[in-house]
């Protein structure tokens, strides 16, 4: 296939390119790098990593463990709160959380690396399939979750280690979530998602129901009646649309579908991409899927944000990361009218923005950028089907500080609560601690009342 | 500029930098590199009696203990002396002190206890016209079992007897060379004096057991599942060295005495501390064996420019102007004062200083101020020990400031005193009491 073939074709690049370019972004640190990188630590006294961490992490002590030549002793210290730790290292916009307020910044500017070395610790136990935790005497008590990515899976391993028996139903065929389908592919090589999960699971007391999804399949009193407990942890299944013109146009696509794709896509070679290709959005979604559209062999690929720098939700070394590969990122332009010809996409209208008084409107200055390829990365929202009677805040789903829903018996974590974070570690944080406050509410209700004398 | 041209016990070269009776000085190759790289003088590897040379091990002779990324502080090793033929070892010591007329060429020799021993080898030495002899006294492995080496140097009247021999045998310089494996070193050092010795070298290796492997039980180095102790040296053990030469350097019997200063000389810092607390010139081996021969130039050109910098012009300026600061506990001033105080714009806000004070010492940091991680020295609370300017990891982040006489002690409520209390004048002193009565 031609490399500079106009439209969206599939094999614009030879095999040893879509090899390379899908490599792991960072391949783990070798032992003598991570006892080196593990040096620089100086286990700071209530240290502002571990604070910065959603799952709270214990860094400085895993990092020791690391330089003591005890990795697996530093996987259980990571694992211990975080049993997503694997991914986490991989996906982590660390840049912006525990390695932003390393204190290494303040001196030298460069934090220790903490993500590589989470991920030298996890990937060794995991890679020997080491188990840290035993399942507790079965309790008898059942709890369905619904959703298998990050907050589901959490939560259900909190639970299974507690004893009770986890139903988790996942719409997907694969479960994992946005570990599996939302995720770019060079960070996380090797069917991570599907060995993580399989890691995760591995505690036992954990059934996977693919294909069930919350409203078609089953319904959540169906849940409530049948089992003892119900975690919600699903994801934002709904894609926000540009609202223009021509968005129907062969050619107009969501982001999240072709990184979808894309993971569960073997042969890269493939999978067609745009020879010009314009990203519109400023997260790490436009991001991952800038990337890659250039990793596929795309010509031109342009991110087009209508704020400025600063206000992009993508970090600065996502950003970085995404020049470095030859990403165009142009700010403070806004989509006007996607161009059609012949049906198929043939460009885009932008119209230039600004901020005046405080609100964000059109300087009336607009132009056309040719491109065969155009993405949505706007953002998602969470479509809110078969929730009943559960209140919400911000359309999504209404909990306290535990996780507890409107709805007595039903919790929520991840992305579909209204205090989610869009991050793979909050999520965790959410199933994890959601699962303890339901083994509270578990257990006191199994308590036999009190012989009073 | 500075000279640093060094005149040990009349033995010239032109820097005080030699390296010390260990692996570097064995043969003529490692010397005449050592030489070209710029070294001043060395020790050459200890010669044994004539006839069959020692054996060495055919394992590991060294151990090692490492601080972060892996720099070496501390190396043992279970080496003995040289293990190549007497003669082979006089051969080559006298070409190259005849190559190389500048540099000091010290025999270093281990001969049994015997007085016939020490009359046969002395003259083969003096032959070879090398500048000055040491008598390694000091080395506290294999060696010592066969009443060698450390086992002289731990019987002063040993040590007394064998420089007696040596002075009455020889025209050369003796220096005699003394193990730090004793309770207290003056007495070795005494009797070196009365035994007529020209100087002393310390410290020679400390007995230690540097690791064991946790998976063979052995300790390292492991020798087919054995170990033996060894002698330590290099970084770690600076302090014990520099203790010791000051302790000969204060005694009122072995006062004025040369000392050559040995011990984890690692940078010319560590060569100047050794001088000023007494010590004429300093031996290496640690730091030549870590990083090769070339870190003279680190240290000629570091010690040449804090001189300088400092104005002074030869090493006497230097040798000796620590001696008269050291002092003991009782004689240390009680009325000196001084508080811990934080550069908070050097705080990189880790957290050690309040951890430690908090946990070890005596709760006088804080870690949150307001509400915001915060670390600052309480006054009334800080006693000044330091310890918080040990753990910091910025330099000079944390500093010990003396509270000028005149001011508050927050702590203890009272004015700083200007004058010198000690405690053999304090009230809590039973002794003091007594001589008061």
């Amino acid at each position: 296939m031609d490399r500079l073939g106009n439209g969206i074709e599939a094999g614009r690049l030879a095999p040893a390119e879509y090899e390379a370019n899908f490599a792991d972004l960072h391949p783990r640190l070798d032992r003598h790098e991570a006892l080196v990188a593990s040096d620089r630590c100086y286990f700071c006294y209530d240290a502002p990593c571990m604070t910065a961490c959603p799952t709270a992490i214990d860094i400085p002590l895993f990092i020791r463990q690391i330089s003591t030549g005890n990795p697996l002793g530093s996987a259980k210290t990571i694992f211990d709160q975080n049993i997503l730790g694997g991914m986490c290292a991989r996906v982590c916009p660390t840049e912006t959380l525990c390695e932003q307020v390393c204190v290494r910044n303040t001196a030298e500017d460069r934090p220790v690396e903490i993500g590589k070395l989470q991920r030298y610790a996890t990937d060794i136990a995991m890679e020997t399939n080491r188990q840290f935790y035993q399942r507790a005497v079965s309790t008898g008590k059942t709890v369905a979750i619904v959703g298998a990515g990050p907050a589901g899976l959490a939560a259900a391993h909190r639970l299974a280690r507690h004893g009770h028996s986890v139903v988790i139903f996942d719409a997907r065929e694969k479960a994992g979530g946005l570990n599996e389908y939302g995720i770019a592919t060079y960070k996380a090589v090797d069917d991570f998602a599907a060995r993580e999960v399989d890691y995760v699971t591995a505690i036992g007391g954990i059934e996977i129901r693919n294909g069930q999804a919350l409203g078609r399949d089953f319904s959540l009193s169906d849940l409530s009646t049948q089992y003892d407990g119900v975690f919600l942890g699903m994801g934002l299944a709904g894609v926000n649309g540009l609202g223009v013109e021509g968005e129907d146009l062969q050619g107009v696509d969501d982001a999240v579908d072709f990184i979808a794709v894309l993971r569960q896509t073997a042969d890269k070679s493939l999978v067609p991409i745009g020879r010009r290709v314009i990203v519109i959005g400023g997260g790490m979604t436009a991001i991952d899927a800038a990337i890659q559209a250039k990793l596929l062999g795309a010509e031109e690929v342009t991110i087009c944000y209508r704020r400025g720098k600063e206000n992009m939700n993508a970090s600065t070394y996502e950003q970085d990361l995404a020049t470095a590969n030859g990403v165009i990122i142009r700010h403070w332009l806004a989509p006007k009218k996607i161009v059609g010809e012949d049906g198929r996409v043939a460009g885009i209208e932008v119209e230039y923005t600004a901020m005046r008084d405080g609100r964000l409107v059109g300087t009336g200055e607009a132009g056309v950028i040719a491109a065969d390829q155009i993405m949505k990365a706007i953002g998602q929202t969470f479509s809110a089907s078969g929730l009943g009677a559960l209140q919400f805040e911000r359309g999504k789903i209404m909990v306290d500080v535990e996780g507890r829903t409107s709805v007595e018996g039903i919790w929520a974590g991840g992305d579909c609560i209204g205090t989610g974070e869009d991050l793979t570690v909050s999520a965790v944080a959410q199933g994890r601690d959601a699962a303890e406050s339901i083994n509270r509410a578990l257990m006191a209700a199994a308590q036999p009342a009190m012989a009073v004398a | 500029m500075a000279d640093i041209r060094n005149n040990f016990v009349g033995i010239k070269s032109p820097n005080p930098f030699w390296l010390a009776s260990a692996p570097p000085t064995d043969k003529a190759y490692n010397v005449e590199r050592a030489f070209k790289a710029g070294w001043g003088g060395v020790v050459w590897k200890t010669l044994g009696e004539e006839g069959p040379p020692v054996v060495n091990v055919n394992g590991p002779r060294y151990g090692a203990i490492w601080g972060a990324d892996r720099r070496l502080l501390g190396l043992n090793n279970i080496e003995l002396i040289t293990d190549r033929d007497l003669y082979t070892n006089l051969r080559e010591m006298k070409e190259v002190k005849k190559n190389w007329p500048d540099r000091a060429v010290v025999a270093s020799i281990m001969v049994p206890c015997e007085e016939q021993a020490w009359k046969a080898i002395l003259p083969l030495v003096e032959e070879t016209e090398v500048d000055g002899i040491e008598l390694n006294f000091g080395c506290p492995h294999g060696m010592s079992e066969r009443r060698m080496g450390s086992a002289v140097g731990q019987v002063p009247e040993y040590i007394e007897m064998v420089v007696r021999w040596c002075k009455q045998y020889t025209r050369m310089p003796v220096i005699t060379k003394l193990t730090p494996n004793i309770t207290d070193i003056r007495h070795p050092a005494r009797a070196a004096k009365r035994g007529g010795t020209d100087a002393v070298s310390l410290i020679n290796t400390i007995s230690s057991i540097v690791s064991v492997d946790l998976d063979s039980f052995s300790p390292n180095p492991s020798i087919g599942g054995k170990g033996s102790h060894g002698g330590y040296c290099g970084p770690a053990v600076k302090p014990i060295a520099l203790n010791m030469v000051a302790e000969i350097a204060r005694d009122a019997e072995t006062y004025g005495l040369p000392i050559s200063g040995i011990g984890g000389v690692t940078t010319w810092r560590d060569a100047a501390e050794f001088l000023a607390l007494g010590a004429g010139n300093v031996q290496v081996c640690t730091a030549a064996m870590t990083y090769g021969f070339k870190i003279v130039e680190e240290m000629i050109t570091g010690l040449c420019d804090w001189m300088d910098e400092k104005g002074h012009r030869t090493l006497d300026d230097i040798t000796g102007r620590a001696v008269q600061n050291v002092t003991d506990w009782q004689y240390l001033n009680l009325n000196y004062i001084a508080k811990a105080h934080i550069d908070q714009d050097a705080c990189i806000k880790c957290g050690r200083c309040h951890i430690a004070c908090e946990d070890t010492s005596h709760q006088a940091i804080t870690n949150m101020v307001d509400g915001v991680r915060h670390f600052e020295v309480m006054e009334e609370e800080c006693v000044g020990c330091n310890l918080c300017v040990n753990v910091c990891p910025v330099e000079n982040c944390i500093t010990l400031d003396a509270l000028p006489a005149g001011q508050l002690d927050q702590r203890t409520g009272k004015v700083v005193d200007p004058s010198y209390a000690n405690w053999t004048q304090h009230p809590n002193n039973p002794m003091s009491r007594e001589a008061a009565e």
